[in-house]
């Protein structure tokens, strides 16, 4: 059997003339946290969508837990979803509309408090979905997935509409929920807590694949930066001819010099210009952000 | 397929939609018997469309169904809303995405739904026999109907092919109304266009083209209620409404399980 938890070759998704996704190849390892990024309309959901089982590929092939996505009723019993927000029935209570989908699925009903307490509705599960709040709908659409008690956990955009306390809830369900060896396949637009959370990440623009593989090795091939600011702004100008005389790109941003160069220089830096008569005010190494990264890959 | 009808029936038993279909049942049962009854003799008639139907003809042994045989086909109207709803519904909340993740298999999903909802047709069908009969014995005397044919192995025997009859014709019209859920996954437009077509465009089609009648849909699942008609054969109904049906349901199970789910 297969190591990854997901893997598709030359995915194809097209729509009339229009390829939503265009022969994407990614893995997605066993037991991590990968994230799933791209600017709206990228085919986020629509490769999630395909992987399980509720569109048919135009193209191409995918496995999931090691079988083949075209017999989704081999691996779907291990796994939990929540596709494009939550959907329920409005008339049934939050606790009904998960006792309907614990029977469907042929789990234990006995499930559906635990998992209402997880989520932090165990006091209004007997209320109508349709008198939810945004952020309980959504926390209703994740204990829906975590139904399975599943090996592969995919949530689209579980976090929309959630307060910071609630984003924060589901970054440490993840994190527990992966530190038993749950795999989450997680796409959000909230590069920050992808960040704090992603081993793996799985990068689309314009349904095409442009990075997957360690959120660290993304993140690497960007160069990092040294932020220098001089205790007086007149020194800016012989701060700047010093870096740049060392063979460093610099740029000048709000008063203050950022210059590409490995963080190890920074001692060195800091000698020369006091060498030179400037005193830094403050001399921070910056690294880029998965956002920042995001936005240079992606064009946006 | 078990679990598709347990996970079914809990919306099916949702109070608001069971009590309000119970009731609706109760009322459309014991209306029509009662009027049966008690207009009799009216010079407006005291059957479907006018017709007139005497004591002596409903001291027969059949007498103690015509009610509920009356009632057939509204209780067919309201199975059409109930399936198009119920099937439709999961389209429109898109809530059609869970159910198959939870159970991928899509001939599974459209076979555990229909039988939950045979399940809730056959429910409504013995509520609305139970209601009629009640009523026909409480309100015969006053007609000067006489039950003793009722009370025989004759009359029992009615009973049965009624409530057999019955049901074909009330899931005959919810088949169609599944069968309009799912190729307009729009409750609101499967149920406006079936119930349109059936209480109207059909009789306007009968009335304007000469001939048409045993050849309409509608008209053929209403007529396996009444046993056949003067017009349509029992068997012609049972089978040309039955091949209606089934090119239909071919055709939308088809789609059913081809059709990308994205919503
Ligand atoms: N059923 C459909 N018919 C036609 N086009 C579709 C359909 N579903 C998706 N698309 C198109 O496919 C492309 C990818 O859509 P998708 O929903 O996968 O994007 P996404 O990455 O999930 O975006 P978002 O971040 O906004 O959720 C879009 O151009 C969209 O318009
Ligand atoms: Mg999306």
């Amino acid at each position: 059997m297969n190591s990854a938890a997901i893997s598709v070759s030359d995915l194809t998704k097209v729509y009339g003339e229009r390829p939503a996704l265009s022969h994407a190849n990614f893995e997605v390892p066993m037991g991590t946290v990968c994230g799933f990024v791209g600017p709206n309309g990228s085919g986020k959901t629509t490769t999630i969508r395909m992987l399980l089982g509720l569109i048919a590929p135009t193209g191409g092939t995918g496995s999931v837990l090691g079988h083949n996505i075209s017999h989704p009723e081999k691996y779907l019993p291990q796994v939990g979803a929540m596709i494009e927000g939550p959907a329920f029935y409005p008339a049934l209570s939050g606790r009904e509309n998960l006792n309907v989908l614990a029977s469907l699925g042929g789990f234990p009903t006995s499930r559906v408090q635990g998992l209402l307490d997880q989520v932090g509705l165990g006091d209004r599960g007997s209320g109508k979905f349709k008198t939810y709040s945004l952020g309980m709908k959504q926390r209703l659409g994740i204990a829906a997935a975590l139904l399975p008690q599943p090996k592969l956990l995919v949530l689209d955009e579980p976090t929309n509409g959630l307060d910071p306390s609630g984003i924060q809830e589901v970054r440490n369900l993840i994190k527990d929920l992966a530190s038993d060896g749950t795999t989450v396949f997680v796409s959000s637009h909230l590069l920050s807590e992808l960040e704090m959370i992603s081993e793996y990440l799985v990068m689309l623009r314009l349904g095409k694949v442009i990075f997957s593989g360690r959120t660290q090795d993304l993140l690497a091939a960007q160069q990092p930066i040294l932020v220098a600011k001089p205790e007086y702004e007149f020194d800016l100008g012989k701060l700047f001819e010093i870096a740049k005389s060392s063979g460093h790109t610099v740029t000048l941003v709000d008063g203050q010099l950022h210059i590409v160069s490995d963080p190890n220089w920074a001692p060195a830096l800091n000698r020369l210009a006091f060498e030179a008569g400037v005193t830094l005010a403050s001399l921070t190494p910056v690294f880029p952000t998965l956002e920042e990264t995001f936005f240079e890959m992606t064009g946006e | 397929m078990i679990h598709v009808i347990i996970a079914e029936s809990r919306k099916l038993r949702r109070p608001t939609l069971l009590f309000s279909t119970m009731a609706i049942t109760v009322v459309l049962s014991g209306l029509f018997t009662s009027l049966l009854f008690l207009l009799i003799n009216s010079k407006d008639g005291n059957g479907k469309r006018g017709q007139m139907i005497s004591p002596a003809s409903l001291s027969l042994p059949n007498g103690v169904v015509t009610g509920f045989t009356s009632t057939a086909t509204l209780l067919g109207i309201v199975a059409l809303c109930i399936f198009a709803a119920q099937t439709a519904q999961e389209y429109t909340f898109g809530t059609l995405r869970n159910l198959l993740v939870r159970q991928p298999s899509r001939m599974k999903i459209l076979g555990g739904k229909y039988i939950s909802m045979i399940i809730f047709a056959i429910v409504m069908d013995v509520l609305s026999l139970i209601i009629s009969v009640i009523a026909s014995y409480a309100l015969a005397g006053h007609a000067h109907v006489t039950t003793v044919l009722w009370n025989s192995g004759a009359g029992y025997r009615e009973i049965g092919h009624a409530f057999l009859n019955v049901l074909i014709t009330t899931l005959g019209f919810g088949t169609l109304g599944m069968i309009l859920g799912l190729a307009l996954r729009s409750p609101i437009s499967s149920i406006a266009i079936g119930v349109i077509w059936v209480l109207i465009v059909e009789n306007l089609l009968a009335l304007a083209v000469k001939k048409s009648g045993p050849w309409l849909p509608g008209y053929l699942i209403s007529n396996v209620a009444e046993g056949g008609s003067v017009d349509i054969s029992y068997q012609r109904g049972l089978f040309l409404g039955g091949a209606y049906l089934l090119v239909g349901g071919a055709i939308v199970s088809y789609l059913f399980k081809k059709r990308d789910v994205s919503n």
